[in-house]
């Protein structure tokens, strides 16, 4: 199993510990799988996604990724498995501004050390991505942005890519072909999707769903 | 990693040149006016050890007489006695027309003869002993004097510091007209056993032990001093501007930062790249700031040369050299300025969470405790700094309170323009200008370090002036009464003296003597000088403190006057007594004035003075005399003395010199003063430039509710005049009491005088205007670009897609 996650319960310091975020939650994902996580606002999906991604610490329980327990990692060590094994696409793009378009595309697999321009290049072309290569961040749309995103995670071939609201800040038609690209790309790459999305329609796309309510799955 | 990394973190200055080029001027404006002034401060430091060195003055211990010179019997008897002793000879000396400190020396003991020049006539003891004899020179000076008629042939050395001339002392004897006299004796370092102590071989003689500082570096100390606090500041003004940038590249990229870690760098590795940027930063600028500070040092090297000789009589040449140490140390401050510009930074670094949603503080809460902190430590600054000089005493304590008054003002000068900027806001019932009082207190923490910056290159000015100004005038005034007679004549010898002054005495209406001698007063050498209490001096002298009828006392009861310095330093007023030599106490009747003159000097009567030393020279006069008759008597004197032109000089030319001198030593502070306030005006223009990213979101809204580009940006030029306003009128008390740190405490600590201070009012509105002005200038640019923002950029602001 690339993800498991085993009881996890998660309180934000000054809230009210009778009420954790997560509450003894447990989910697993396959390699090559699809998993949408629906909920309402503020009901800990971000959260949960934040925890997977190595990005924040948990109170209780575990996570397994990729055979590592999270709760055992060292920053550097949570580091390297944010920049070897998992890749996220967040709601607000987080492309780095004052790289163009063709180095945010290269950049995350760059890091890993796994840069393969074959890959590079069929993804730019796929993400239509062309004719920006050498523009900045702030000189495209909001669908192209994400698009960089979508295509920065996947051009250093995550095991799981995290996605959070990824097309949260677009226009329906725009979401939908962003949708469409990245889980065929998704597919293509033979990685695991973890997406978080409040929209139904868009979960309706994954292989499997789950539904967060009051920090528990149902 | 590490370079994919590091690329990405400076492709933010790739798309940041103007706040690159800010933060890379800022550090080399700050590295390179701190590293001229070390520069200055070295090559100073450098030729007062090398004349020392070379002149026997701080290796070894030194033998002197109290009286002023030690006879050759007296010499002789010591060498008999077994002691290895190197005698020594100095004094000014007219060679040919070139005035010199001639050193004689007997070059079989002297410890460090100078070596010749590649290129030099050969040096054999035989010309060396032998007439004519050998005279060594720096090398200009050896040109010069080969040039002279009937002078012994000329070597030049670049071991001797220059005005420097080295000799035999039998020719130096001669030239100095003091045949058998010998000024010190060496003591020389390997000595027979068992010698008899020379305390009972030559009671009188007096014994100094090695120095560890040269006389010269103590006597000038003060004025390295204040050169290292102008430096000082000018690297604080500097790295205001350093922060700033540093503080918003840290501020701009925290995104960035936060999606580097979530893509797997982790936060140490994070911290030492940024460590590494600033690191590359802070070389690159410092090796521009090293170009820049020799630039400076080397244009104003020759004026503090000629100050340090002019006031001190230092012996400093007026040419740079590379030092390697130099170039370190200038590289290490900007290391180190970066280090402090960027150690906030950092610090955030590691305190900020990797996710935004945990970041969610109240940023208005946080803005206002710092603010307060920030206040509450400039109060701390400023008692602190009133405390030093309450508690300690000396320059250093002055020093501190400058410090503290400078800082802790700086420090608190946001929380005076918000003070002042709310209370305008209540009066304000306009809505546009409601607006605009509230958004300059929205904008006051992104200026406030530029702001801070203006307010000490303001108050330095004000300060800086104020003291100059009222140096000048007080100065101007005290040469006008020290220098009452019309012309001053100077002879040969004292012979041709004697005659010349029976001469004199027929032909004008007075002549004065100025004769003087070199003593212990209170325990340190300083000069004795014998007066006539005439009728010029009466009217004239400079006195700022005196017995009753101190004029008929210095005459007839033995009083003597004392100058304000040794005054000062040995708290010797009127009624106190002063020990002259060892045995010689007579009554403080009158302190003087006497600017410029950094040893002790005491004024008695002739007539005391030439019964209580031998061999007082008898070669300087003051002569009183009608105006219009001082041109005819200066071509009689020449014609019938045969003295070269600088031998008679009239009052006009003299006072004219004294000025040049004086503003010589400002000229350097001035320098450094206009250097600041550009500084300071850059810092402005830079946090305004720099602070344009995060202005279109703030001035979108308004201009959608209806204010036309066109007046936004005539409002943001406002702004800045407003803003750089206000500082200048904060700034005007600032910079009086500066002033009155300066004279009152720092001058008297550093000199040992007191001045009086004078108000120039005219100065501080051209100052204001200058304020406004690099206020208007350094909004014009983003005013400009204001008015000139497509309305899509404005409307992006609303846009989700921006």
């Amino acid at each position: 199993m690339l993800l498991e996650i085993q009881s996890l319960t998660k309180r934000y310091p000054g809230s009210d510990s009778a009420r954790p975020v997560l509450r003894d939650l447990s989910l697993s994902l396959a390699a090559g799988e699809t998993l949408a996580l629906t909920g309402e606002s503020g009901s800990g999906k971000s959260t949960l996604l934040h925890l997977v991604g190595a990005l924040d610490r948990f109170d209780a329980g575990e996570i397994w990724l990729d055979g590592h327990a999270l709760s055992a990692l060292g920053d550097g060590a949570r580091a390297a498995l944010r920049r070897d094994v998992v890749a996220l696409v967040f709601q607000q793009f987080n492309l780095i501004p004052s790289l163009t378009v063709a180095q945010n595309l290269s950049f995350h697999a760059r890091l890993a050390g796994r840069e393969d321009r074959e890959w590079l290049d069929q993804l730019t072309e796929r993400l239509g991505l062309g004719d920006f290569a050498t523009r900045y961040p702030e000189q495209l749309s909001g669908g192209q942005q994400q698009r960089v995103a979508i295509g920065r995670a996947l051009a250093m071939r995550p095991r799981l890519l995290l996605a959070d609201e990824p097309t949260g800040n677009l226009d329906e038609t725009t979401s939908d072909a962003v949708m469409a690209l990245m889980l065929d790309l998704v597919a293509e790459s033979g990685a695991a999707l973890f997406l978080v999305t409040h929209s139904e329609r868009i979960a309706a796309l994954a292989g499997r769903r789950a539904h967060l309510s009051n920090g528990c799955i149902t | 990693m590490t370079r994919v990394a590091l690329a990405a973190l400076l492709s933010h200055w790739r798309r940041q040149p103007l706040q690159l080029l800010t933060l890379l001027i800022g550090l080399a404006l700050a590295t390179g006016l701190w590293s001229a002034v070390q520069a200055i401060n070295a090559e100073a430091r450098a030729s007062y050890a090398q004349a020392a060195a070379q002149l026997g003055r701080s290796d070894h211990a030194l033998l002197s007489a109290p009286s002023g010179w030690i006879a050759r019997k007296d010499y002789v008897a010591l060498r008999r006695a077994g002691w290895k002793l190197s005698p020594v000879l100095e004094g000014r000396a007219r060679l040919g027309e070139i005035a010199a400190t001639v050193v004689g020396v007997d070059f079989l003991s002297y410890p460090k003869p100078p070596e010749a020049d590649a290129g030099a006539p050969e040096v054999t003891p035989e010309r060396i002993f032998l007439a004519p004899g050998l005279l060594f020179a720096p090398p200009e000076l050896a040109v010069q004097l080969a040039a002279q008629p009937d002078l012994p042939p000329v070597v030049a050395t670049a071991d001797l510091p220059p005005g420097v001339v080295m000799t035999e002392i039998s020719l130096a004897q001669y030239l100095l007209d003091r045949a058998g006299q010998i000024d010190r004796l060496l003591v020389l370092d390997a000595q027979p056993i068992n010698l008899r102590p020379l305390a009972e071989l030559a009671p009188d003689l007096v014994l100094t032990p090695p120095e560890r500082g040269t006389e010269t570096a103590r006597l000038t100390d003060s004025f390295h001093l204040n050169l290292t606090a102008f430096g000082l500041l000018s690297f604080a003004v500097g790295l205001f501007i350093v922060h700033g940038t540093i503080g918003l590249a840290f501020q701009q990229r925290r995104a960035m930062f936060r999606t580097m870690r979530a893509l797997g760098i982790s936060l140490r590795h994070l911290t030492w790249l940024l460590i590494a940027e600033l690191g590359l930063l802070a070389l690159v600028a410092g090796l521009l700031g090293l170009v820049l500070g020799y630039l400076v040092a080397a244009a104003l090297l020759p004026d503090v040369a000629a100050t340090l000789r002019g006031l001190y009589g230092a012996p400093v040449s007026g040419g740079l050299t590379l030092r390697p140490l130099w170039a370190l140390s200038g590289l290490g401050i900007a290391l180190i300025g970066a280090a402090i510009a960027g150690a906030q930074g950092v610090w955030r670094l590691h305190a900020m969470p990797l996710l935004a949603s945990a970041e969610q503080r109240a940023w208005a809460g946080v803005a206002v405790r710092r603010a307060r902190f920030q206040a509450l430590a400039g109060l701390a600054l400023l008692a602190a700094g009133g405390a030093a000089i309450w508690l300690f005493d000396g320059l250093v304590a002055g020093f501190a309170l400058l410090a503290g008054l400078m800082l802790g003002a700086a420090l608190l000068l946001p929380a005076l323009l918000d003070l002042v900027l709310a209370l305008i806001q209540r009066r304000t019932r306009a809505p546009v200008a409601q607006w605009i009082w509230a958004d300059m207190r929205a904008q006051l923490p992104g200026l406030s370090l530029a702001l801070m910056a203006l307010l000490l290159a303001l108050a330095t000015n004000i300060g800086v002036g104020t003291m100059v100004s009222s140096f000048r005038l007080t100065f101007t005034g005290w040469l006008d009464q020290r220098l009452a007679a019309e012309l001053y004549v100077t002879a040969r010898t004292d012979e041709q003296g004697a005659a010349l002054h029976r001469w004199l005495e027929q032909r004008v209406d007075a002549v004065l003597p100025v004769r003087s001698v070199d003593a212990l007063i209170a325990g340190q050498y300083g000069e004795v000088v014998g007066m006539r209490a005439h009728e010029t001096y009466r009217r004239n002298w400079p006195l700022i403190a005196a017995a009753p009828q101190v004029w008929e006392r210095l005459d007839a009861s033995g009083g003597v006057l004392v100058n304000e310095q040794l005054a000062r330093r040995e708290n010797l007023w009127p009624g106190a007594q002063v020990t002259i030599g060892t045995d010689w106490h007579p009554e403080v009747i009158g302190v003087y004035s006497d600017y410029g003159n950094p040893v002790g000097q005491i004024i008695v009567s002739l007539d005391t003075l030439l019964a209580r030393f031998d061999g007082v020279p008898y070669r300087q006069f003051g002569v009183r005399i009608a105006p219009d008759r001082v041109p005819a008597l200066v071509t009689e004197i020449r014609a019938q003395f045969d003295l070269p032109a600088s031998a008679v000089v009239d009052q006009a030319e003299i006072k004219a010199r004294s000025l040049a001198v004086f503003e010589k030593t400002f000229l350097v502070t001035g320098a450094l003063n206009v250097l600041t306030l550009g500084v300071a005006a850059f810092a402005i223009l830079t946090s305004l430039l720099t602070l344009w990213g995060m202005r279109l979101p703030q001035l979108a809204p308004v201009w959608a509710l209806g204010l036309t580009r066109a007046r936004l940006a005539r409002l943001e030029l406002l702004r800045s005049v407003v803003l750089a306003g206000l500082t200048a009128l904060a700034a005007l008390p600032l910079g009086l009491l500066l002033a009155w740190v300066l004279l009152a405490v720092i001058n008297v600590k550093a000199f040992g005088w007191r001045l009086p201070i004078y108000l120039f009012s005219g100065d501080w509105l051209l100052l204001l205007a200058l304020a406004l002005l690099a206020g208007a200038l350094a909004a014009a640019l983003p005013a400009h670009r204001l008015r000139r923002t497509p309305p899509a950029d404005l409307l992006k602001v609303f846009a989700n897609e921006r």
